[in-house]
């Protein structure tokens, strides 16, 4: 699991003193609410909408702000979803070991598996399911967030879950606080600043498959779902370029507004939720200092808030008579009976469901030629060699840097906000200009192939590499200089073990998202016709446009198990070691 | 102190409230019970106090009564009826407060009584009305990590008593304050229990405090450890006794403090020759278990050479208690030490003072090599396993030996995490006496060849 970036904190500034809110944020956040309302129900309309091939993405900037804020919605309605889907997930696994131990490697897996490579198979199946709607698009670019997003908040709230101190859980049972408020006092409260975190991490990996999936083209027909990522996209096949920086700058100006407007208030928000009894520093936000001091907000909160979540409390709590009842009705051996058969059968019913996709699966793959398994062979060679250059290339340049950064709290300051804003833009969206520039080139698609990996991967490297260049702990610095441990001996005796185990934490996120990146980035629609090279991500792709599903299932089952072994045999192995040898402190 | 109510009541005890028949405790597969068979009766009017060493069981006995954990074997009665899930009747005070740092003081407070259909207006009413009683008047709004311990502990006594428990449950509830802040809680809570101020009808206390458990409570029962049992039971003082330095209140501490300190001989004996009377009532004579090896104090290389430096310094002698506030050490770990002391027989305990054996002495005045020299012969006279391991060092091949091997071995007498403690403190020693290397990573002891035929 990749650790999570901490959020930046700032010294405080007074947050007890919320002065009250001046006229015009008022009437601004009016407007807010009434954009999201307008929004929403333009977005609905949209869906209902005929899918009409032909409808192409407009060039004009005037439309950008439409494009933009159709994919904003995208982003947070998936976000929802994988919220949704982890806190149930990660509360169900934590409610017995049974189901820990079931659930825990599953979402192991899960995560491993390169999700790109499933794209294909889901845009068809679900457009299948709607068909003459765009509703299938949507929904497939609402999966593919959602998968981008959901396991590592699983993992961090299931974390939380785990952690709490046993004797708050024995304070929670001994004053009978029934599920619901267990859940909604203390569980979730320990769990927030977490998710918090992790969500700004979810997010910004999930601009990545929005652009893909936007770009994404079905057929040879021209299906594509209006945002920010088919604007890019048709501005390159245009090589219309001014269309091309406005509508980056768009996107990079959404993805830097967000964190203001959103995550920076959420994180000092959640900062009450901080379970060490004193703190030094508080984040600060200014739109939260606002929002705090607004009376609208203010009104919001007393008039329909707060009566509403007494509403829900009341509803979903459950009494000590109510759990009594219960008791005696779940200790009765009748019940249980029931119980143990109901979930026997369920047990069953999914084991069955496994063995016949199995089934289905081996007989699928037995259609396969040796001729196919040969192309599979060498293509997945293809992009195991592009992955590791550049998987190599990230290592390479970002190591010097990152500790370059890392150590230097001047460069750190300065450096950092720039760094961010650039990792921060997903790779997807920069491939159209790489396609423009060098699809002429000879060769041009391998260049540009290896780049979109190395666009995509290189930021988790640095950012991991820089963390563990900041936890070098001064003394140590001290001691290395004082001794005349200078130049290379430096860096094998301080710099790079101290590092390591940050190193192996990036580079596991960076191969997954490496071999993700192969499938958009092998085989290209570009300008009207497709351009595609030996690899495994061009034969998945390829496959899926063809409609050969053999050779999709057996592309994709390949790669997933391809990440899954170099998880398992390198870096996991890797990261026990670091674990145990140069984990500082 | 006011004479009291609670005073009489407790010389002629009431009902049974709660009882535990048998109960034994097991953590997962081990062999070896962190309960062995407990029996126990809680009366109304009753203050009882669990006392005991760490790792003798007695807060696991207490989330057994209190229905968090249930017994391996044996039940847990009450009012007669046999428990299943979280006693109703207990609310417990925690060592670490247990509050839940989101809410307010109010909010943590109101917490204890939002599962009893109280109607909202009654509920806030109680709540405040506790608020008052401990002391917390004007916290109200107040964050816990806006207090100090001692202010949250109250918010956890608050927290209790508004739900009017029929059994306060303590779990060391002063043991994270200091000690001026922890006596003040201590003398208010003697008070509000014996003018009958709160509505509880019985006090369980589970604390390793001997003055503790001699000033408050009416019962107090000593555990053993390994497995956790109840050595012997003590009938409390009268409360005009409790008060400090009575002549009584001395004896009664005493002889807790030869029991604990004496881990393997008769309690009961031990009391009868401190206190000349004899405890409430005799227990079934429990026979100890057969014991392979001697239980390894956890104590560092480091704290062991010092203690040793530090009492030949001030004349080879000093009583436990001097020496735990001179070296500013809780009594628990100075005892310890000593113990570590006197097992390489570098020193004696007497009584309650330690003084330093000729070879102690010795000890202390060599330089760095024949000192651990002397550590090393000292170590394999008087520590069976450290020769055991040595011996199966000097036996293998490779003169090696699997950390899993020798902590298997230990799994037969302890339990795994008091294995593992006993394996980390073996490994230090063995080190710090060149007896043998540890390679952490792979787990292996290695014979130190240089010296292994010592």
């Amino acid at each position: 699991m990749s650790q999570p970036i901490a959020p930046v904190t700032r010294p405080t500034s007074t947050p007890a003193a919320t002065a009250p809110a001046p006229r015009w944020v008022e009437v601004l956040l009016l407007c807010a609410v009434a954009a999201v309302i307008f929004g929403v129900m333009r977005v609905a309309a949209e869906w209902r909408a005929p899918l009409s091939p032909g409808a192409h993405i407009e060039l004009s900037p005037a439309r950008l702000p439409y494009y933009a804020a159709l994919s904003t919605l995208r982003m947070v309605l998936a976000y929802i979803v994988s919220l949704a889907f982890s806190l149930a997930y990660a509360r169900t696994a934590a409610a017995s070991r049974a189901a820990e131990r079931v659930m825990l490697p599953l979402l192991d897996i899960l995560q491993s598996i390169p999700i790109l490579s499933f794209m294909p198979g889901v845009v068809l199946g679900l457009v299948a399911l709607f068909p003459g709607r765009t509703l299938g698009l949507e929904l497939a670019a609402v999966i593919l967030i959602f998968t981008s997003q959901a396991w590592n908040l699983a993992f961090s709230f299931h974390q939380s879950l785990i952690t709490i101190p046993g004797e708050l859980t024995e304070a929670a049972r001994v004053y009978h606080l029934g599920f619901w408020r267990t859940f909604t006092r203390l569980e979730l409260p320990f769990g927030v600043i977490s998710l918090v975190a992790n969500s700004m991490m979810s997010w910004a990996g999930g601009w990545f498959f929005l652009m893909a999936s936007e770009q994404f083209t079905l057929g040879n027909g021209n299906l594509r779902l209006p945002g920010l990522g088919s604007y890019l996209a048709a501005a390159a096949d245009a090589g219309d370029t001014r269309a091309l920086v406005l509508g980056l700058l768009t996107l990079v100006v959404v993805i830097v507004l967000i964190d203001p407007l959103l995550w920076r208030p959420l994180v000092a928000w959640s900062d009450r939720f901080k379970f060490e009894t004193s703190g030094t520093e508080q984040p600060s936000s200014k739109v939260l200092d606002v929002l705090r001091g607004s009376v609208l907000v203010d009104a919001l909160k007393s008039r329909v808030l707060r009566p509403l979540a007494r509403r829900i409390d009341r509803a979903f709590s459950s009494s000590i008579a109510s759990e009594r009842a219960e008791e005696a009705a779940a200790g009765s051996p009748a019940r249980r009976r029931v119980w143990t058969s109901v979930g026997t059968a369920l047990v069953a019913l999914a084991i069955l469901a496994v063995v016949w996709a199995g089934v289905l699966s081996v007989h699928t793959l037995a259609t396969l030629s040796s001729g196919d398994w040969e192309h599979i062979a060498v293509s997945a060679g293809a992009t195991l060699a592009r992955t590791t250059i550049a998987l190599i290339i990230a290592a390479a340049w970002t190591i010097p840097a990152g500790v370059a950064i890392g150590t230097n709290p001047q460069w750190s300051r300065r450096l950092q906000p720039l760094v961010q804003v650039t990792a921060s833009i997903p790779a997807t969206a920069v491939f159209p200009v790489l396609l423009l520039a060098l699809l002429a080139v000879p060769g041009g698609l391998n260049v540009a192939a290896v780049a979109l990996m190395l666009l995509g991967t290189q930021w988790y490297v640095l950012f991991n590499v820089i963390a563990g260049a900041m936890a070098i702990p001064s003394d140590l610095k001290e001691a290395a200089t004082n001794y005349h441990v200078v130049g290379w001996r430096r860096w094998k005796t301080l710099i790079l073990p101290a590092i390591f185990p940050y190193l192996v934490t990036g580079m596991i996120t960076a191969t997954g998202g490496a071999w993700n990146a192969s499938i958009v980035a092998e085989y290209v629609n570009f300008a009207g016709h497709t351009t595609s090279t030996v690899g495994l991500g061009a034969l998945i792709a390829g496959a899926a446009e063809r409609s050969q599903f053999p050779l999709l299932l057996a592309g994709t089952l390949v790669m997933a198990g391809i990440v899954i072994i170099i998880n398992r045999l390198l870096w996991r192995r890797l990261y026990g070691y670091a674990e145990t040898r140069f984990r500082l402190g | 102190m006011a004479t009291t109510t609670r005073a009489l009541t407790s010389r002629q005890p009431g009902t049974v409230l709660l009882a535990a028949e048998g109960v034994r405790k097991f953590f997962g597969d081990d062999r070896s019970p962190v309960l062995e068979r407990i029996d126990l009766e809680l009366r109304e009017g009753e203050f009882v106090a669990l006392l005991g060493p760490s790792g003798s069981g007695k807060s696991t006995l207490l989330r057994i009564l209190a229905g968090l954990l249930d017994p391996s074997d044996g039940r847990v009665l009450v009012h007669g009826s046999p428990l299943h899930g979280p006693n109703r009747q207990v609310a417990i005070v925690f060592q670490g407060f247990a509050l839940f740092p989101w809410l307010t003081v109010y909010q943590n407070v109101e917490l204890g009584l939002l599962a009893t259909n109280v109607p909202d207006a009654e509920r806030r009413e109680r709540a405040l009305r506790a608020i008052d009683l401990i002391g917390l008047d004007g916290f109200e709004e107040a964050f816990p990590k806006e207090l100090s311990g001692g202010m949250k502990q109250r918010v956890g006594f608050a927290r209790a008593l508004v739900v009017q428990p029929e059994v306060l449950f303590m779990d060391e509830p002063f043991s994270a304050l200091d000690v001026l802040t922890a006596e003040t809680l201590r003398s208010e809570l003697r008070d509000l229990w014996s003018d009958s101020a709160m509505p509880t009808k019985s006090v369980l206390m589970v604390t390793h405090n001997i003055d503790e458990a001699v000033s408050m409570a009416d019962r107090i029962l000593v555990f053993g450890a390994n497995p956790g049992r109840i050595r012997v039971e003590l009938k409390g003082l009268r409360p005009a006794e409790r008060r400090d330095k009575s002549a009584a209140r001395t004896r009664l501490v005493d002889a807790i403090y030869q029991v604990i300190t004496n881990p393997d001989e008769d309690a009961e004996q031990l009391v009868e020759h401190y206190t000349a009377r004899p405890p409430t009532r005799r227990r079934r004579a429990e026979p100890p278990r057969p014991r392979r090896y001697q239980t390894l104090p956890d104590v560092s290389i480091d704290d062991l050479t010092g203690f040793v430096q530090y009492l030949s310094g001030i004349g080879n002698s000093g009583t436990l208690s001097d020496l735990a506030r001179d070296l500013q050490m809780k009594g628990e770990v100075l005892f310890r030490i000593a113990e570590a002391t006197d097992l390489l027989g570098f020193a004696d305990i007497q009584e309650r003072s330690v003084f330093l054996t000729p070879l102690g002495q010795r000890f202390a005045s060599l330089e760095l090599d024949p000192q651990k020299a002397l550590f090393r012969h000292s170590v394999l006279d008087h520590i069976s396993l450290m020769r055991e391991i040595v011996h199966r060092l000097e036996e293998s091949p490779s003169h090696s030996l699997e950390s899993e091997v020798v902590l298997e071995e230990l799994e037969t007498s302890f339990t795994s995490a008091e294995a593992r403690r006993q394996f980390e403190t073996l490994v230090d020693w063995g080190r710090y006496a060149e007896l043998f290397s540890y390679d952490d990573v792979d787990g292996e002891l290695r014979l130190d060849e240089e010296h292994y035929n010592v």
